[in-house]
């Protein structure tokens, strides 16, 4: 699969490499709580990244690993708390945060081409009205380059297999030029060379010191791929280097610890209504 | 003979359904397709109030009031959506059923207090007639649809991102909700001005027809609006060439009938996407794939003999597979017409050269498949087509090479002198 | 004005035959409501128009057996059609939206072409509910109209479907997947119902016309579906919302002079706004009401709570310490709520007067005491098992300890083992002292 392409992406010429900026922080996530319907899903979550990394977010099915990332890009509304990019708050960062969202969340039967799709990872830095150019649409291919898929740009997004489309996403995500990612189990369900061109894409995008946190589902290649963990079932177990954080100890506590009081304060705020 | 008003009546619709079709094919994206017609049914009232206050008939302030309550009609759903449990084909249907009384309680005081001259202009909104068709009329149309075009053209870009990926669209920081308003808006405009022409009721049809038609025939979202926007003229320009000529036959019902039928023919004959096309495509892969098997079969049987081409009895294939002797002599007789196989007599058939090297290739890629996911079960979501496909379009290159060396140790590698072109396969 | 017999007699049977069709489709709008298809019954009762024009043209009557045979077989004929088109590449609203306009369309046509007194195509809009008085037949010794006879037989057939399908019916609106595993074929029911849809349709057609019969088979069930959480209770209320826009629909009618039918769905529509906003458990109204006295309960806690640990400082309950109400306020959020906390408290009794200090009552006081224990539990457990840092224990507990009732403290003292201190070293207090008095 021709994922090692010679051109290196180039970073556009009003984004300077983000190591440089003074910000404090690449990621603070302040005692965010998060209710679905009055039930708490997400409880006090304190997450402070200070530095690029790839980081992953591991828990139990029903832990909020998806709704953490929404919350974070304002997706879902906070019950409590608070979240800033590089010391901003996300309106004036948006442009240095990409997002692929999960697979189901749209319509393969859209009448639109694969290279439409990743194009419109470049909308969000043109602004209204204006059309995307030729150096934007060479932009799009080269990121579909990225992901080895530049032979199918025309094709309409429908006829590409599940991790094909996967890696469409992915390259969208890339034609955005961000400087801090957020993946929605990029790789679930997807085929060997999917899960290959999106670790490799992870590897390049840190050594562009940039940030990527990765909602994962399988543990046993959580060492092999994150360099940071977060351990999350409705509130934070722990947040640090895999290899201090990604114990048994704290693995027990992720997915067979004390949920049980939890899902009853959960509960019973549910019957009773929260602080609207 | 095409007279003046002919001229204006034809071009007034197509330019409507023209309009329609662009405008509606965003709302059909947007899985609003229903909408329309809840929109259409919620502007009566506001016709009949508009002719109300101003005691006369006056064209564009019963449109101004159409608008109004139309817009009225999907706030209302959208704040039921939002307050009540109620769900949204209920909010559509409530908003629809409630303001139509409401404009029936309307027209019906109105045809209390005014001389039957002008209560047959009210009525004329419900079905639609475009027989009375003025300048004014075709001016308005225009008017509107030159506005709809422009707003998509400087906002393309915008809808289609929110009509395909609503939430990555919000995460990019694009007003979702404004942009929706906007499209709202537009589909609004467009009903308003088709309401003298195709009525209350039926207006949702031209809206969405046009575009589920034209879907059939194109993959891209610029020439889907283009053939939607087409579709939409051609259905204004027959329905109403049709209506004039037919006694009783209302303006809109005609439009719809026109509609329809075209969108009939293209879910039927489209080519790719259209039904025909489709079940052909779906006949033409079964047999690839039952042939596929057979040759498969008869490879594995013939396996233990080679490199002679021993006969292969008939009986043993139909042991090996769930065919019933009709379909096998079926599938035979198509092999020997391709020239695979050649009957020894009623019982027996041999494969020929050809034949042989094609099941050899079609087992080796069936038995690579297997060993792979032996090896990998958890990857086995991710290929959904296995036996159609050859493994080294889809496996990486170095996962090719350690099953395939799995598969030279089982002795399960098909013998050497076919493997010229099996080689070619596994690199 | 004034009512002759004649005259009343007319609003009787009118009333008569709206309130009997409107209960026929509360009845079944009920399945479509819940089912989510709601649309589709839209779509019958516009899909049948041809059929009726057929069946007119054959018989010259509107309602009659073999038309609501027929229309029954046109409602599966929609549901099947809207199915295949959907099967063809569209999706579900579009196929439906093309379907059901189609067919009404090749109605209209041939109603147009009909040119009747009876069927013409403001009688397609409006029903024919006026004339129901005008032609009666002798039944028992009464002058009886005959669609009194039409539309109640139509409802005892409903109910007769109802009750022999109920448990089917039940299972396959709620989960049609476990209903096919459990031999009930939701396929079947599923055309059954969209039959009986037809069916009652067709005959209410009558009356009230293609689009307001639409309003009869949703509104009443949105309207029940917000008043009640039971199956069977729906169904009555929803009735009974039928049953009163017919009376009311007529009443509005006569006094506007009006069309009835358009009145009665205007009638169905202010019923169901009144159900959104006042609606005992899912309204508008109870629900900003519910908002308001949980904010009230959590600032007036707030209070009572600041003043536990004003006392506390003090060297505990006998020192009798008390608050300034500028403090008070702040522990409340300030503004209106906490006034309102204030004056609420003190009225059930928990908050007292000194001078110009607010002080506990002996009931305040226990209040009080449970909710520093259930603050003070909260903050040891976060800190066992979350890991957070001492300085962010505070903002969440202050925020879970009113939602901590008597049997979670229990669980949460048994699961820390019965702790004295909470992080910070304060004692947790004990669940009840009997030195109170």
């Amino acid at each position: 699969m021709p994922t090692e392409t010679p051109t290196v992406p180039v970073s556009s010429p009003e984004e300077s490499p983000t190591t440089g900026t003074d910000s404090p922080h690449v990621l603070d996530v302040h005692d965010v709580t998060v209710a679905y319907h009055r039930r708490p899903v997400l409880w006090d979550i304190d997450v402070t990244i200070d530095q690029p990394a790839l980081v992953g977010i591991v828990g139990p099915n029903g832990a909020g690993k998806s709704t953490l990332i929404k919350a974070i890009l304002g997706l879902v509304r906070l019950a409590s708390g608070s979240v800033s990019f590089f010391g901003q708050p996300y309106s004036s960062a948006r442009s240095r945060i990409g997002y692929v969202p999960q697979r189901g969340s749209v319509d393969w039967d859209f009448p639109v081409s694969v290279l439409d799709v990743v194009l419109m990872g470049v909308f969000g830095k043109l602004g209204w009205f204006r059309r995307p150019k030729a150096a934007d649409r060479e932009w799009a291919m080269e990121c579909l380059r990225q992901v080895g898929l530049a032979d199918m740009h025309t094709r309409q997004i429908g006829q590409l297999s599940g991790g094909q489309q996967q890696r469409v996403f992915l390259a969208r995500a890339l034609a955005q030029r961000a400087s801090l990612y957020f993946m929605d189990e990029p790789m679930a369900g997807v085929d060997a060379a999917t899960e290959r061109v999106i670790f490799e894409q992870l590897g390049q995008l840190r050594q562009q010191n940039k940030t990527v946190i990765v909602v994962h589902h399988d543990l046993r290649t959580v060492p092999h791929y994150f360099e940071e963990v977060i351990l999350l079932n409705m509130r934070l177990v722990a947040y640090g280097r895999t290899e201090e954080v990604f114990t048994p100890e704290n693995l027990r506590k992720t997915y067979g610890g004390q949920l049980g009081i939890l899902t009853d304060v959960a509960t019973s705020m549910a019957s009773k209504g929260i602080r609207p | 003979m095409i007279t003046y008003n002919t001229l204006i009546v034809l071009l007034g619709t197509s330019l409507l359904g023209a309009n329609c079709g662009l405008v509606g094919s965003f709302a059909l994206l947007r899985r609003r397709a229903l909408i329309g017609d809840t929109l259409a049914h919620a502007t009566l009232p506001g016709l009949c109030l508009a002719f109300l206050l101003l005691g006369y008939r006056s064209l564009p302030a019963m449109l101004v009031g159409a608008f109004v309550t139309g817009v009225m009609g999907i706030v209302t759903v959208a704040l039921l959506r939002h307050w009540t449990r109620i769900k949204e084909d209920a909010c559509l249907g409530i908003v629809l059923s409630v303001f139509f009384g409401w404009g029936i309680v309307l027209i019906k005081l109105i045809q209390n207090e005014t001389t039957s001259g002008s209560k047959a202009g009210l009525d004329s909104y419900i079905f639609g007639k475009t027989a009375g068709m003025i300048a004014q009329d075709v001016m308005i149309i225009g008017g509107v649809s030159l506005f709809c075009l422009l707003v998509v053209m400087l906002l393309f870009k915008e809808f289609k991102l929110v009509a395909f990926d609503a939430s990555f669209a919000r995460a990019q920081g694009w007003p979702a909700v404004l942009l929706d308003l906007a499209l709202m808006g537009l589909v609004a405009l467009t009903v308003v001005i088709g309401l003298p022409a195709v009525g209350v009721v039926l207006i949702a049809a031209l809206l969405i027809m046009p575009g589920a038609a034209a879907r059939f025939w194109t993959e891209r979202l610029e020439s889907m609006l283009l053939v939607s926007a087409f579709v939409g003229f051609v259905v204004g320009l027959v329905g109403t060439s049709i209506s004039a000529r037919v006694d009783n036959a209302p303006a809109g019902p005609v439009l719809v009938l026109v509609g329809s039928s075209i969108f009939m023919l293209s879910m039927f004959f489209a080519p790719r996407r259209g039904l025909v096309a489709r079940l052909v495509a779906d006949r033409r892969s079964r047999l690839r794939l039952e042939n596929r098997r057979f040759l498969e079969v008869l490879f594995d049987l013939m396996e233990p003999a080679l490199p002679e081409r021993q006969p292969i009895a008939l009986a043993d294939v139909l042991d090996h597979r769930g065919w019933s002797s009709r379909d096998l002599g079926r599938l035979v007789d198509r092999a020997e017409k391709h020239g695979w196989v050649d009957r020894v007599d009623r019982e027996k058939l041999r494969a020929t050269e050809k034949g042989l090297r094609k099941g050899a290739r079609y087992a080796l890629s069936h038995r690579l498949w297997l060993t792979f996911l032996d090896e990998h079960p958890d990857q086995i979501a991710a290929y959904a087509n296995l036996s159609s496909t050859d493994p080294a379009e889809l496996l990486p290159a170095d996962l090719m090479e350690s099953v395939r060396g799995k598969l030279l140790a089982s002795g399960r590698w098909p013998s050497a002198d076919l493997l010229e072109t099996s080689e070619e396969l596994s690199r | 004005m004034s009512l002759t017999t004649s005259d009343f007699l007319a609003a009787w049977w009118t009333i008569a035959v709206g309130t009997l069709s409107n209960a026929s489709c509360a009845i079944l709008g009920c399945y479509l409501l819940l089912r989510r298809m709601s649309l589709l019954g839209d779509a019958i009762s516009h899909a049948i128009l041809p059929g009726i024009a057929i069946a007119f043209l054959l018989t010259g009557k509107i309602a009659s057996f073999p038309i609501f045979l027929g229309a029954m077989g046109i409602g599966v004929l929609t549901a099947f059609l809207t199915q295949l088109i959907h099967r063809g590449g569209v999706t579900e609203d579009a196929s439906l939206g093309v379907v059901f306009t189609s067919l009404f369309a090749i109605g209209v046509i041939m109603v147009s072409a009909i040119h009747s007194v009876d069927l013409d195509p403001g009688c397609v809009l409006y029903g024919l509910i006026d004339a129901v008085p005008l032609t009666t037949q002798p039944f028992l010794g009464f002058e009886v109209p005959p669609a009194v006879g039409t539309m109640g037989s139509v409802l005892i057939v409903v109910l007769l479907f109802v009750n022999i399908f109920w448990k089917e019916l039940k299972l396959v609106s709620f989960d049609p997947d476990l209903a096919t595993s459990m031999g009930i074929s939701a396929t079947l029911v599923h055309y059954l119902l969209m039959a009986m849809v037809a069916g009652v349709t067709v005959t209410s057609f009558e009356a009230v016309g293609a689009i307001l019969v639409v309003a009869m088979l949703i509104v009443p069930a949105a309207t029940a579906h917000l008043l009640t959480d039971r199956l069977w209770s729906m169904m009555l209320v929803a009735v009974g919302v039928g049953f009163l826009s017919s009376l009311f629909g007529y009443i509005g009618a006569l006094l506007l002079d009006t069309s009835v039918a358009g009145m009665m769905s205007v009638v169905a529509g202010l019923l169901f706004l009144l159900a959104v906003f006042f609606s005992p458990r899912y309204g508008v109204v109870s629900k900003v009401w519910h908002n308001l006295a949980l904010t009230l309960r959590i600032s007036g806690e707030d209070i009572i709570a600041t003043i536990y640990r004003a006392e506390e400082r003090a060297g505990g309950k006998t020192s009798g310490a008390g608050i300034g109400l500028g403090e008070s306020l702040r522990a409340a959020g300030g503004g209106i709520v906490g006034w309102l906390a204030v004056a609420g408290f003190w009225w059930q009794g928990l908050l007292d007067c000194r001078g110009s200090l607010l002080i506990l009552t002996p009931d305040g006081r226990r209040r009080a005491r449970s909710l520093v224990r259930s603050h003070r539990l909260w903050e040891l457990f976060l800190e066992e098992n979350v890991e957070l840092p001492l300085d962010h224990l505070h903002d969440p507990a202050e925020r879970v300890e009113h939602f901590i009732d008597r049997h979670l403290q229990e669980e949460l003292n048994d699961v820390l083992e019965s702790p004295r201190k909470d992080p910070h070293g304060r004692p947790i207090p004990p669940l009840d002292s009997m030195d109170e008095a």
